[in-house]
């Protein structure tokens, strides 16, 4: 995704450099680098200042998975409650905002469905105000919404949410620097290994180019794999607009044959 | 079923600093219930490069029990008062401090590795979190015949190691996490050593 639409139109009068410019320069140099396998960002990305003091400067030590880490931890019905997956009915009134369908399968790189597996989403609300004593964005918060939840995939790997479109909030990695609406997912595979946390985006956003947290990952076509799509046969009449996106688990998921059967 | 092509993976995103109402759950540090014969703590302090304790960072934790085995009924985030489940899930407290009530893990039948507590770390300012596994002092024959520790000089290899700890009732082990500079944890890549569905293992 380039940065298009960052710094001045071309014709503005010329002005002082804002931080905000400098970090758009040094996403597009960073953008020039080969991408990292997957696609996944190197975890030492200079736009995104907080990576400076907590990327490992040691190379990761490369290990076959264990018999431990190529099992993942089994979730049901104990774990999940019946309305976990609707953001919006978690109180007595319905939270403000652009009420929405977020589903999609969950897949291994192989394509294969993962089945009942846990998938967690968390999100600020329809003001980009996170309910966490950290957040002090002064936007409103919503008595209505807390914006956590959580559901099992089902045979076919697919998750479900009801929720409302989070906005856009300000952080403090630069100088009016904004991040760009999203959800945060957590997912689990059938292997340790394929765990994953990632952050789900809605298409067209103009702050792409602006963050360097989407930004981190450069490669355009990766990029892409972390924008939903708007999809008019999700939309459910009168009521939410859909959107799907697909969860693609980088690594080999777990053997068939059951732990407990060795 | 037919033929799936290969599919390039979602790419990793930082957990943020505002996981707290979305990730950790109730009794999430608790592998056993308290008063489990044989409990152990695992607790530590996770740091960054500049020394400084993480106070936004979240592990999870994931073994076999005594017995060797890794549950495989469902029910992970549930604590019914009585059942090992294998799996803990912990933020850091302000001082950038965690602690897991569990069980000494035990190698499953077939396993080349000694046993272990397979670890990962999320944390604000982490675009894609870190496996690493925390080891047993006492299985010193198993840890000496173990490939990934046999591979790492000694002071590496020191940051795998689960040290007891006096400083607590009751039998205790510190595993600090130093996510960067002196005494860095081994952090390890566990995908790109085997082979992938695209048959390159490099997803490009």
């Amino acid at each position: 995704m380039s940065p298009s639409s960052a710094g001045p139109p071309a014709g503005a009068p010329a002005r002082e450099p804002t931080e905000q410019d400098r970090i758009v320069e040094e996403i597009r140099a960073a953008a020039g680098l080969p991408p990292l396998r997957g696609g996944h960002p190197d975890r030492a990305y200079g736009p995104y200042r907080s990576t400076a003091l907590r990327s490992p400067s040691q190379p990761l030590v490369v290990a076959p998975p264990s018999l431990v880490e190529r099992f993942a931890p089994v979730f049901g019905a104990a774990d999940v409650g019946a309305l976990d997956h609707d953001l919006t009915r978690r109180h007595v009134g319905e939270p403000l905002g652009e009420r929405i369908v977020v589903t999609g399968r969950v897949c291994d790189r192989s394509g294969r469905p993962v089945r009942n597996q846990l998938v967690e989403v968390w999100q600020a609300n329809a003001s980009g105000r996170y309910r966490h004593e950290g957040d002090q964005h002064p936007a409103p918060l919503d008595p209505n919404f807390t914006g956590g939840g959580r559901c099992l995939t089902d045979d076919e790997g697919r998750y479900r949410f009801v929720t409302i479109k989070p906005g856009a909030y300000p952080w403090r990695n630069h100088t009016n620097a904004w991040r760009p609406a999203h959800i945060h997912f957590s997912v689990f595979g059938t292997a340790f290994t394929q765990r994953m946390v990632t952050q789900m985006y809605f298409p067209g956003d103009p702050l792409f180019g602006l963050d360097p947290i989407f930004s981190s990952v450069t490669d355009e076509l990766a990029q892409q794999r972390m924008i939903a799509r708007y999809d008019h046969d999700t939309t459910v009449a009168e009521w939410a607009l859909g959107y799907q996106w697909d969860i693609v688990l980088d690594g080999p998921g777990a053997t068939p044959e059951d732990p407990e059967d060795d | 079923m037919g033929a799936i092509p290969a599919a390039d993976p979602t790419p990793s995103q930082t957990v943020g600093p505002f996981f707290a109402f979305g990730l950790p759950f109730s009794g999430g540090a608790d592998v056993v219930p308290s008063g489990t014969s044989g409990a152990i703590s695992v607790h530590g302090t996770v740091r960054d490069g500049a020394g400084a304790p993480v106070p936004d960072a979240l592990l999870e934790f994931w073994q076999t029990g005594p017995d060797g085995r890794l549950p495989s009924r469902p029910g992970s985030f549930h604590r019914d008062g009585r059942s090992f489940t294998g799996f803990a899930r912990v933020p850091t407290d302000r001082a950038g401090d965690y602690a897991v009530r569990t069980l000494r893990p035990a190698a499953p039948t077939g396993a080349t590795q000694a046993p272990h507590i397979a670890v990962t770390v999320f944390a604000r300012g982490l675009l894609h979190h870190l496996f690493t596994r925390v080891y047993f002092p006492n299985n010193a024959e198993a840890n000496a015949a173990d490939p990934l520790l046999a591979s790492l000089d000694e002071g590496r290899r020191a940051t795998l190691m689960a040290v007891p700890d006096g400083s607590v009732t009751g039998p205790g082990y510190r595993f600090d996490v130093r996510l960067q500079g002196p005494g860095e944890t081994v952090f390890l890549d566990l995908i790109t050593g085997v082979a992938q569905p695209d048959g390159d293992g490099t997803g490009a």
